[in-house]
């Protein structure tokens, strides 16, 4: 049953991708085609892992590709928020290529199977998997605005004649949104992490992912510093989101190194 | 009724020759009222063509008559009918037939035309349906959706750095009617005239109070840009009016600024300043050739649409040819349906009040079910077979005959 949810699910977010590239070429019905396909996705995606949540016993996203898959989920949610919009459809471009692969490497790794059983207890997971997901979620979609910006702002520099071709949001849209996208994400990874200190009282040992969490926590908590504080803005903001970024794909990809196991 | 169009346009005449012909508001509904004559009339003028959408039992005369009105000696017309005239109608509504395609000012034109036209029930779904096809053009395709000016371009522009323009202070420097274009556009999109300087105080004043905004002295300028988010400068000056260390330290605020000069006015290095953009008058040119472009690229998919919907009017007034034939077809049955009951009446007396309801409705539904394919087909055919069919409809049923004298004919040899 996972597995006949799982392939409209990837089809979906690949249809999306390929709408989304001829939308960037020729603006219109493709745009559409390429949203209807993401919200078509997500839906199908939620009850996969509904379905996997009622049959494991516990929370059955315990392991790298697991988590994977709700990553996935939470980072496509999240650009459902204003994707619907026309302007911020370019922005699809950079998500949807990546929610397929992300979903498919997630496939490769066992994460879709329906019979996901966890050792540990479910409200520890809950918080501190659930949380540090959605966050890594936020601060992906903060990056993508983020670079989404970069081009935008590099077009404008450069005087491009077809910078008026794409319908892309403004420079200053958009770094009101990416910088307000961290500003939701990190609180939402603080507690998730709390939730993690939390068990390493009881006993287990801090590993370099734990290092590598808090040092991605210190560089947007700084980020944010700048920006609210400061006034740090333009350019200099977005590499850095792109930068706290490198270090989330970091630890995304770290993650089967046993972390959750 | 056929539909008859004759007009001239940007196409076929020069100004001097159109002007002759462009009708006021008034104008125009008074010729259509004159033309309509017993049947419908619209007269579509516009700074590009005078056209007039006739639709008369008699085409060729209310052709000659609108062909008379548009002073057919002197001005080279085209004359268009049916299919073709709705076509051409939606192309224009479409933006399609405009010097710059898929500009929006048409359709407000066809618009009013409409409104103050003498319309029956062709011209009036001729032009809702342009109406409707016009606007579906624009939002199916990106036809209208780049700037075809350097003001618009600018305007667009500063869009695309501030967003929405509300708020936006914009600082003019030069009063010129090159610096007043770009501030319509700009004032247009929602930015507020803030400021306005020139070397000429009087020009600047003037310009400044157009916008409601303040005329301030020319040596003021660098004051005034720490509260500028838009700069558009068109000065006659042969030096640079604005140099890279006038500006301040924008602390993260972006900087649009508009060159509109030749010889330039501002310093090109100003763009490499971080948060400051800089486009000259070259730049908005190229910007505005791409969009021009993008919008011919968007004009052939336009066209597809504007031919489909075309293809769908082309067939609604086909299906009028044979409204009149289906309705004696129908006429014909039921005469025959209630003159046949009324004839057993004698043998239906003893029948109850519900069973004489079920033979009423027995007989409706088996003349219903028997002309249902007919008239079906007859609509089908209309498209295609045109009149013809018409004509072979009410031969084979005697539409338009007497009942007995369709009964008693002889059949052809």
């Amino acid at each position: 049953m996972a597995e006949l949810l799982f392939w409209p699910v990837l089809l979906a977010y690949g249809e999306a991708a390929v709408a989304f590239a001829g939308d960037a070429r020729r603006p219109g019905s493709m745009g559409r085609i390429g949203t209807w396909g993401v919200r078509v996705g997500w839906l199908v995606q939620t009850a996969l892992l509904v379905l996997q949540a009622a049959r494991a016993d516990g929370f059955p996203w315990a392991t790298w590709a697991g988590s994977l898959s709700l990553f996935v989920w939470l980072v496509v949610g999240a650009y459902l928020i204003w994707g619907c919009r026309p302007r911020f459809r370019l922005l699809g471009l950079v998500v949807m290529p990546l929610a397929a692969l992300l979903l498919a490497l997630s496939y490769a790794g066992g994460g879709v199977d329906a019979s996901g059983r966890s050792g540990y207890s479910t409200l520890f997971l809950v918080l501190h998997v659930g949380l540090v997901m959605a966050g890594f979620a936020g601060l992906t979609l903060a990056a993508a605005l983020a670079a989404l910006y970069l081009w935008q702002e590099r077009e404008l520099k450069r005087r491009s004649s077809t910078v008026l071709r794409f319908r892309a949001p403004s420079l200053v849209s958009l770094e009101g949104l990416f910088a307000r996208t961290v500003a939701f994400s990190l609180p939402v990874l603080t507690l998730g992490m709390a939730a993690g200190f939390a068990r390493l009282r009881h006993g287990s040992q801090l590993d370099p992912l734990i290092v590598l969490t808090v040092l991605t926590w210190a560089v947007y908590g700084t980020f944010l510093l700048l920006r609210f504080g400061a006034g740090w803005r333009g350019r200099r903001a977005a590499y850095t989101t792109l930068a706290g970024f490198a270090l989330v794909l970091a630890l995304q990809l770290s993650l089967q190194m046993g972390h959750f196991a | 009724m056929s539909l008859v169009l004759v007009g001239t346009s940007h196409r076929l005449s020069p100004v001097e020759v159109r002007e002759r012909v462009a009708l006021d508001h008034e104008g125009a509904a008074a010729l259509a009222r004159r033309l309509a004559d017993g049947g419908e009339a619209v007269c579509l003028s516009t700074c590009n063509r005078t056209e007039l959408y006739l639709s008369h039992s008699d085409s060729d005369s209310a052709e000659a008559l609108a062909a008379e009105a548009l002073l057919e000696d002197e001005v080279e017309l085209y004359r268009l009918r049916d299919g073709d005239a709705a076509l051409h109608l939606f192309r224009v509504a479409a933006g399609l037939d405009s010097l710059v395609p898929g500009e929006g000012e048409i359709l407000g034109q066809v618009k009013e035309a409409y409104e103050a036209g003498a319309r029956g029930p062709v011209l009036d779904r001729l032009f809702r349906e342009a109406l409707r096809v016009g606007k579906k053009v624009r939002t199916e395709t990106a036809i209208a959706e780049s700037p075809a000016s350097v003001s618009s371009a600018a305007a667009a522009l500063a869009q695309q750095v501030f967003g929405d323009l509300n708020g936006c202070r914009v600082l003019l420097v030069g009063a010129g009617e090159v610096s007043e274009l770009a501030a319509r556009a700009l004032a247009a999109r929602g930015a507020t005239i803030a400021a306005v300087t020139s070397r000429t105080e009087e020009r600047a004043s003037r310009l400044a109070e157009a916008f409601a905004a303040d005329a301030v002295p020319f040596d003021q300028l660098g004051r005034e840009l720490e509260q500028a988010d838009v700069v558009v400068s068109s000065t006659s000056s042969p030096e640079q009016v604005l140099s890279r260390d006038q500006v301040p330290d924008r602390k993260g605020r972006p900087l649009f600024v508009i060159d509109l000069a030749v010889p330039r006015d501002v310093d090109p290095s100003l763009a490499e300043l971080e948060d400051c953009y800089l486009y000259d008058i070259d730049d908005l040119q190229a910007v505005v050739r791409e969009s021009l472009s993008g919008r011919r690229r968007e004009a052939a998919r336009a066209e597809a649409i504007v031919e489909q919907e075309a293809k769908r009017f082309r067939d609604w007034q086909a299906s009028l040819h044979v409204v009149p034939a289906i309705a004696s077809l129908r006429e014909r049955a039921e005469t025959i349906r209630s003159g046949e009951l009324a004839k057993a009446e004698g043998r239906l007396e003893g029948l109850s009040e519900s069973e004489r309801r079920t033979v009423e409705s027995l007989t409706t539904q088996i003349v219903n079910k028997l002309l249902h394919v007919p008239i079906v087909r007859m609509k089908e055919a209309a498209a295609t077979e045109g009149a013809g069919y018409v004509e072979v409809a009410r031969d084979l049923f005697g539409l338009g005959e007497d009942e007995s004298a369709a009964a008693n004919r002889k059949p052809r040899k």
